[in-house]
């Protein structure tokens, strides 16, 4: 209980902070609340469903349809696999991020989840959307096809380096 | 986003459908999960609200002045230190390329606010472990650059 309230401290300390800043009318606290509240809004509603769909993919799925989408068998299909389902990941990194540890000890390869988690942050569709309306659509054509032959040349040195080096990523249960 | 709550409860009936026990043994491993990583979403929404003060309008000079090959690395520094959602930085970087910015120096920040996340450590590290989480960052920060640097030559800004 006691860890438990000590993880939480800072927040405590940054709410209290914030709230004493709105009272007093100090500015610093009060833009410090209006960018938290930026952030906490997507994330208070994109992460429960996510990590619920994190559960489900956990006991439903098997290990041997990830090892064949996601594996080494899978050849060049896993990066197709990766981008595809990195576009359609809502909540960008934040969810990508579990969802690749998941992946990983259901048997997925380093450069696949390598992959996902460095598209999902690069190939956001609502986001490339506006990116287009804005800077145009050459720029956002060229960031996109730079990016894909780029990402998956480091995924495999990553994947080279890691598999080299024995490495594990953490169980999160 | 909604999309995600469809996707989410069409999952749950299914799931619920074909096997009511596993589909709450499922909840509640996700539930968890969610349970324990959350301290260090919120730390990471604290450290963030305190990375946005870096205000628009300081990005906004720094990166208006200067040469293109300081103005590419200082854009692809500021952009790996700094995050901002989408609907903050596409508004700005307008803005950046009205007062005459280059596509390079644009497309540097851009890409590394994306890609390299230093305020996403706490919660990267978790998942990929510290060694994985710092190489990944590294090579999202060439990534960027090589990124901007095509950019740049396809605009016609460089060579």
């Amino acid at each position: 209980m006691k860890k438990r309230i000590k993880e939480y401290l800072v927040f405590f300390i940054f709410i209290a902070f914030v709230g004493i800043s709105f009272l007093i009318n100090l500015n610093l606290g009060q833009k410090m609340g209006k960018n938290f509240y930026i952030f906490a809004k997507d994330m208070v509603l994109i992460l429960p469903p996510a990590f619920i769909l994190i559960g489900l993919f956990d006991v439903w799925v098997s290990r041997e349809t990830i090892e064949k989408s996601f594996g080494n068998k899978s050849g060049l299909m896993k990066y197709i696999y990766a981008i595809g389902l990195a576009a359609t990941t809502v909540g960008g990194t934040f969810v990508a991020f579990p969802v690749a540890n998941a992946l990983y000890h259901k048997g997925a390869e380093y450069d696949s989840i390598v992959t996902y988690v460095t598209a999902a942050s690069l190939f956001m569709i609502p986001m490339s959307i506006m990116e287009a309306s804005i800077l145009g659509i050459k720029f956002t054509a060229l960031r996109l096809g730079l990016s894909i032959p780029l990402i998956i040349i480091s995924a495999n040195i990553l994947k080279y380096v890691f598999n080299k080096e024995n490495y594990s990523l953490p169980k999160v249960e | 986003m909604k999309y995600l709550y469809i996707v989410a409860a069409i999952a749950l009936i299914i799931s619920f459908i074909k096997d009511k026990n596993k589909t709450f043994k499922g909840i509640k491993k996700g539930l968890l999960k969610f349970k324990k990583i959350l301290p260090k979403y919120l730390m990471l929404l604290v450290i963030i609200s305190i990375v946005l003060l870096l205000s628009e309008d300081f990005i906004i000079k720094y990166l208006s002045k200067g040469n293109i090959l300081i103005g590419t690395i200082s854009s692809v520094i500021i952009g790996s230190i700094t995050m901002m959602p989408g609907f903050i930085a596409y508004p700005l970087s307008g803005v950046l390329l009205e007062r005459g910015v280059s596509y390079i120096i644009i497309g540097g920040f851009v890409t590394s606010l994306m890609l390299v996340g230093v305020v996403t450590y706490p919660i990267e590290k978790e998942y990929f472990g510290k060694k994985a989480t710092i190489l990944r960052n590294i090579f999202g920060f060439i990534i960027a650059i090589g990124i901007a640097i095509g950019i740049g030559i396809f605009y016609g800004e460089v060579l």
